[in-house]
This record gives C-alpha cells, sequence and structure tokens, in this order.
C-alpha cells in the first residue's frame, strides 16, 4: 500500500494541517479559488445505494452532516461502478456542478481513476478512502481511513461476553487484508473474555451478494454460532437473518439496531464527518491538501454504536474499559504477549513481547487468521 | 414502412418522456426541469456526448454477441462470460509471452482476448448443436463459471502481490495500453463498436456468409435441405459474437483499468442484451440504441446531482422506455389505412403517436 511507514505520513499530514505557513510551499494552494472560497461545491459518490444499512449510508451519513456547514453545497451520485463511469461522474462534479473537493468513497475508485483524474484537475481536491495515498500520487490527491479494528475488537469482547455456545460467526467479503484484520481483531477480543471461544468464518467473494450472506449466516447459525458480525458493504442481510433465527449480532460499517432491536448488541461503525471536515476546513481556509488522514477511536474516525439493552453489565464494563485504554492509547491490538501470537495454523506471527501498532505498514499485509478463527484466507 | 421503422422507437421514446415527467412531477420534481436536464446531461455539450459515447462504447461490442446469434436462431445470454475472460486474456498474455511495446503488441492482445471471447460462447453453440443443451441456459450458466474463474486467477497466480486490498493482475505496459482519441476522453473502443456493428452488418446484409447466415436463423430444416452447413454457421455465429464480447472486456483492461481486476465485472454483458433486443437483433441499429442506452446513464448522472433524484428513478424512465418500445412493436404489422377507414373517429392509443406524427417524426 504505502512503502513508508504509515506512522509518520500520517504525523507528517497532521502536521501540515496545523502548520498554515507551509501552505505558500505548495503553487497550487495559492490559487485564487481557494484563497477567496467562500461557497463550496463538495462533490460524494458512493459505488452501492446510499440508504444500503452499511458501507455507503456511513458515507451519505457524515455528507449530510456536511450538507448542515455553511457555504457547503453537496452533490451525490449512487450506484457509480468502478469504471470509467466513475471517472465522467467526477468530471461531470467539476464542470457541470462546478465542485472543488470530491470524495469517491469506493475503495476502486483510486487506481486508476482518481489518479487519471488529478493531474487533469489541479485545482481541485480529491479525497478517497481507503487509505492509498503515496508521496508518489499527485498532492491534489489523499485518502482517509480509519482504524476501525479498534471497534472489531470491543465487538469481540461483547460478543465473548453474551454467546452461551462459544461460537461466534464472521460472514466476510474477501480474504484481503483489511478484512483478515477485522476477523482477528474481533476474534482475538472474544478471546480475551474467553479463550475458549472461536470464531467460524464464511467468504462470499463478493462485496455485495445478499444470497451468499443469507446462506452463509443460515449456515452458521445451524452449527450453532449464537453471534453474529460481519465485513461485507450491506450488512443488512446477515442482521435481519441473524435475527430471525434468534441469533445476536454486532453490526459494522453503520448502526444497524433499527433492523433488530432485540438482536443487536452494540456494533463498529465509521465516523467520516471528522475525516470530510478536515478536508473541507482546509480546502476552504486555503491551507494544504489533507493527503493522508487516519484514525481511530481517539481521533474519531470510529466508533461504537450505543449498546442494547440485552447487554450485560459485566459486558459493557469489561468493553468500556478496554474502550477507555484504546482512548488514552494504552492499547494494542496485534500484540504478541507471553506467549507469543499465533495464526490458526500453529505458526507464530507475532513473537512474545512483541507489539505491532496499529499504524505500522506490516499490519496492511495482514495473510492469516490468528489461533481461534475456524476457516482459511 | 421505411417510416414506421424509425417512427414507433421514437414515438415511444417522446411516450416514456412524457410518462416519466408525470412520474417525477407525483414525486415533486418538475418535469420541464427534468427534460431540460435529461437532455443536457445525455447530449447538451461536448462533455456529455463524450459521457454518453464512452459508456456506449462497450454496449455496441457486447450487443452483438447477442445479436449475431440470435441472427443464427441463439437466445445467447453469456456475453459477460466472453467481457471477462476477454480482459482476463489480454491481462494474463504478457505474462506468458514478451509482446512488442508498440500497437502491434496491442493488436495482438485484442486478438487473443477476441479468440478466448470467441471460444467461450463457441462453447454454447456446440453445446445446443451437438448435446442438444439449451443455448441460453448453458450460456448463462457458462457466463457464473468464466466469473469464477476470472476471479480464482486475479486473485490466486495472476494476482500482482503488491495489490493487497484490491487484488489485480500486473499491469500492461504503457505502450501496450490503448488511449483516448485526439485527446478526448473517448477512447478507441467506440471506433472498435462502430466498425464492428457496421462491418457485421454488412456482411449479414451483402454477402453469401451472412445470407447463409440468416437462412438458418430464419428456417434451419430449410437450410439443411439446400445444403448449407447449419452446425458451423451457428458455430460462426457464436464466435463471432464472443470475440466481440472478448473484445469489449480487452478493451477495458488495455484502455481503462491497465489491468484485470473485479472492477471488470461491471454487468456489460448483460446490458448489451437489453440492447440487442431493442435494436431487434440488428447490427446497424446498436449503435444508435447503445448511444441511446449511454445517453440514459449520462443523463442520470445529471439527474442525481441536480434534483438529488435516487439513481432508481433514472431505472424508471428506462424501464418505461425499453417497454414502451418493445410493446410498439406490435403495432408494426397494422394497416393504418384500413383502419382509419372502419372507425373514422377512433381515438389514438394512449401514449402512441398517430400515424401522421409518426411519418413527420422521421421526415425531421
Amino acid at each position: 500500500m504505502t512503502d513508508r511507514p504509515h506512522d509518520s505520513s500520517r504525523r507528517r499530514a497532521l502536521a501540515q494541517l496545523s502548520a498554515g505557513s507551509l501552505a505558500s510551499l505548495a503553487p497550487w494552494a495559492m490559487h485564487p479559488a481557494f484563497a477567496q472560497a467562500k461557497s463550496l461545491t463538495v462533490g460524494v459518490v458512493y459505488v452501492g445505494p446510499r440508504d444500503d444499512f452499511g458501507y455507503n449510508q456511513a458515507q451519505a451519513q457524515a455528507a449530510a452532516e456536511v450538507k448542515k456547514m455553511p457555504g457547503i453545497k453537496v452533490v451525490e451520485e449512487e450506484n457509480v461502478p468502478e469504471t470509467t463511469a466513475v471517472q465522467k461522474t467526477m468530471t461531470g462534479m467539476i464542470q457541470q456542478d462546478g465542485a472543488k473537493v470530491l470524495f469517491p468513497t469506493s475503495f476502486g475508485y483510486f487506481d486508476p481513476h482518481v489518479l487519471v483524474l488529478a493531474p487533469k484537475f489541479p485545482d481541485v481536491r480529491f479525497s478517497h478512502c481507503g487509505g492509498l495515498w503515496t508521496e508518489k500520487n499527485p498532492k491534489n490527491a489523499g485518502s482517509y481511513f480509519g482504524y476501525v479494528e479498534e471497534c472489531q475488537y470491543l465487538n469481540g469482547v461483547v460478543a465473548g461476553h453474551m454467546s452461551k455456545s462459544k461460537k461466534l460467526g464472521f460472514v466476510a467479503a474477501k480474504p484481503i487484508p483489511q478484512v483478515l484484520k477485522n476477523i482477528n481483531a474481533f476474534t482475538m477480543g472474544a478471546r480475551s473474555v474467553d479463550p475458549k471461544i472461536t470464531t467460524t468464518v464464511i467468504f462470499t467473494g463478493e462485496w455485495s451478494m445478499p444470497v451468499k450472506e443469507a446462506e452463509a449466516t443460515n449456515s452458521l447459525a445451524d452449527q450453532g454460532v449464537d453471534v453474529f458480525t460481519m465485513h461485507v458493504d450491506g450488512p443488512k442481510v446477515v442482521v435481519e437473518t441473524a435475527a430471525k433465527r434468534g441469533k445476536m449480532v454486532c453490526g459494522y460499517h453503520a448502526s444497524q439496531a433499527k433492523l433488530a432491536p432485540n438482536a443487536y448488541l452494540t456494533g463498529a461503525e465509521w465516523n467520516w464527518l471528522t475525516a470530510y471536515k478536515t478536508v473541507i476546513e482546509a480546502a476552504q481556509s486555503g491551507k494544504p491538501h489533507p493527503n493522508f488522514l487516519r484514525g481511530g477511536l481517539k481521533e474519531g474516525y470510529v466508533k461504537m454504536s450505543p449498546y442494547g439493552p440485552m447487554v450485560s453489565e459485566a459486558a459493557r464494563k469489561n468493553a468500556d474499559d478496554v474502550k477507555a485504554k484504546m482512548l488514552a492509547d494504552t492499547f494494542d491490538i496485534f500484540a504478541g504477549g507471553s506467549a507469543g501470537l499465533k495464526d490458526n495454523k500453529g505458526a507464530t506471527v507475532i513473537g512474545a513481547g512483541k507489539t505491532i501498532k496499529q499504524t505500522d505498514v506490516e499490519l496492511e499485509k495482514m495473510n492469516y487468521l490468528v489461533e481461534g478463527v475456524v476457516g482459511s484466507a | 414502412m421505411k417510416a414506421l421503422e424509425v417512427g414507433l422507437p421514437v414515438a415511444a421514446l417522446a411516450a416514456a418522456l412524457l410518462l416519466f415527467g408525470g412520474f417525477v412531477w407525483l414525486g415533486g420534481a418538475s418535469p420541464l426541469e427534468t427534460w431540460t436536464i435529461l437532455f443536457k446531461g445525455a447530449f447538451g455539450d461536448w462533455f456529455s456526448w463524450q459521457n454518453t459515447l464512452q459508456r456506449a462504447a462497450p454496449l455496441m461490442l457486447t450487443a452483438l454477441c447477442v445479436a449475431l446469434p440470435a441472427r443464427a436462431g441463439l437466445i445467447i445470454i453469456g456475453g459477460e462470460g466472453a467481457v471477462v475472460l476477454g480482459g482476463l486474456a489480454a491481462a494474463a498474455l504478457p505474462y506468458a509471452v514478451p509482446l512488442p511495446g508498440n500497437a502491434i503488441g496491442t493488436a495482438i492482445l485484442c486478438a487473443f482476448g477476441m479468440a478466448v471471447g470467441a471460444g467461450w460462447i463457441a462453447i454454447a453453440g456446440a453445446l445446443r448443436q451437438y448435446r442438444g443443451v439449451n443455448e441460453t441456459i448453458s450460456s448463462l450458466l457458462l457466463a457464473y463459471t468464466a466469473i469464477a474463474i476470472f476471479k480464482q486467477l486475479v486473485e490466486g497466480p495472476l494476482r500482482d502481490p503488491k495489490t493487497l486490498n484490491k487484488p489485480s493482475t500486473r499491469s500492461l505496459a504503457e505502450a501496450l495500453q490503448i488511449g483516448g482519441i485526439a485527446g478526448s476522453d473517448v477512447h478507441w473502443g467506440l471506433v472498435c463498436g462502430v466498425v464492428a456493428c457496421v462491418g457485421l452488418g454488412l456482411w449479414l446484409v451483402f454477402t453469401p456468409g451472412g445470407f447463409a447466415l440468416r437462412v438458418v436463423g430464419g428456417n434451419p430444416r430449410t437450410a439443411q435441405l439446400v445444403g448449407l452447413p447449419a452446425n458451423r454457421l451457428i458455430l460462426l455465429a457464436c464466435a463471432l459474437g464472443g470475440s466481440c464480447a472478448g473484445l469489449a472486456g480487452t478493451v477495458e483492461v488495455a484502455a481503462v483499468h491497465t489491468n484485470a481486476n473485479a472492477s471488470l465485472i461491471a454487468g456489460y454483458g448483460y446490458a448489451g442484451i437489453l440492447v440487442a433486443f431493442i435494436a431487434r437483433q440488428n447490427p446497424f441499429a446498436i449503435v444508435p440504441v447503445a448511444i441511446l442506452f449511454g445517453g440514459f446513464g449520462a443523463a442520470g448522472s445529471l439527474l442525481q446531482r441536480r434534483l438529488g433524484l435516487p439513481d432508481a428513478s433514472v431505472q424508471v424512465l428506462q424501464g418505461i422506455a425499453f417497454v414502451l418500445i418493445l410493446a410498439s412493436e406490435a403495432l408494426r404489422g397494422v394497416d393504418w389505412a384500413a383502419l382509419g377507414r372502419r372507425h373514422p373517429a377512433a381515438p389514438a392509443v394512449a401514449g402512441i403517436a398517430p400515424p401522421t406524427a409518426v411519418s413527420s417524426a422521421s421526415d425531421a
């Protein structure tokens, strides 16, 4: 993804934000459009429907908040595939609607589409969701992402307390690092409560494939799984199917509490408004475009859904304690501990006493499932 | 009769726009503004035209994958399989063979993608001719198989290890990629599409081979009675159609994505089915119908951004338009003059313009 440690680039990006004086070094920042920007048009592009109770809805919720900011006009387009269609949509937003800041929110929009357009429109700021930007990419492009695995760890803690069968289920899209990281964090959170717990994972192979998601949920329920979570674009099907089977769920992307109020324990949610605001405020004040934005619970990039009424006192307390440590920056998920962290084939992936910070680029290459996960990456 | 050829679909389209105006009016939007935006978005200026044409380009090729076998009497709906395998073949070829870094290399890529697409659709044709398997079902199932093969290879042996969260093959060398036409955003895929439609249209109409194919499609038994090699002609039609879809996939890889990845599975093959049926399996008609389709896409984009309408509303317009266009076919055999004599005061059918308006529309 990037060949430098995330750590330094993130700090650098944040430093750029505060140090406005650096702005004069970037020639495009002097552009009059930025200097006297009063009314700003922002374009948001979604790969699926805005009301999918998932990935796209999380972005649309932030866009809806942005609409309320003074002097901001938002233009949106949904169901835009990762083909030249998205290039046309972004160009249309720039040329037909006068957008100066764009949020192409799907992972596949970055390469080649954002990379093709950014050099063509040097006075437009592209802020892509997914965290792919590197120094080699155009300066008017950038990316934002969140350490959502923190929330999946907390999901796991709650699930660990609530599960009676000690079997958890994870319906996942594809075995790629981002997804594996969530499965592992969820499992480790649960096993911090009870090391006997296992998570069974099923990969559907698609970001959005409702039929397979329902089949996977039913199959896991048949195997005795009683708490579910997921990493697919629209968690609606998994949540509703699990609730129908009388099982519990931890949500993902956005809150699905409304869909199953009696089964929804808590959930890992994005809080994209933080990233959107940072990018837009930089554009309004003419500061350099923040190229690389990342954060977790502490920075306000992700958040937890409120606990459902059925969540026990012990579960709440345990999760809140871990969350407090995360907020204080004294908790690392991927740590070897005293015995080392093993994958589910028995090999040690993180040595005893070794800790990998969440900002470490090594985690971006994760290709294993930790001990306690049933399934193969 | 010629007037009806163009007049009926145009009238159906006008009726669809009228109905859609009523639909958005019920939803609280201004029909006048909607129509203006629809036109502006699709054909209003040079940007809109580029937008429309670029969206139309792959559909011309995938529609041919339906239209050609249809002229030979087969309903093939699995063009998507040929698209993804054609694209995959183009991305994979440089793994196996070093290609010259120039137009010849690109031509070899295209030829290989076409060959793979041709072979894939020919399987459906062969299954039908030699094993009696329904080609509609088999081509659809083959499309699912193709997508599974595509994913297996892209996420497995052909994966570029640098592509972590979006498994892709290695990118094509820059010299092998296809650029835009004369500085515009419209790439050469559009030219391929138009040339293929016109070329294959001429072949169908003016050559003995094309004629033989149409005879097979019209009545296979007659074709065999007069000694035409029906099996071979049907396989040829499938292969030609498949090669067009394979080319569409190759162009997507070489002109847009630079590598093969899951974004290639965008449903172009399935959209082509609709285009081909609206064009009544006529290669010449595919060009304007594909442009109309591209126009809907481009207009829908602007409609969403300007009026905040959901994407579904554009699909409603498309749905109304295509149902009306297909329904208007029922009026083709009507003897309007006779109807007029028998019922002098017959009211015009809702949504269908009276004959006078039809002929004037086509004259314009």
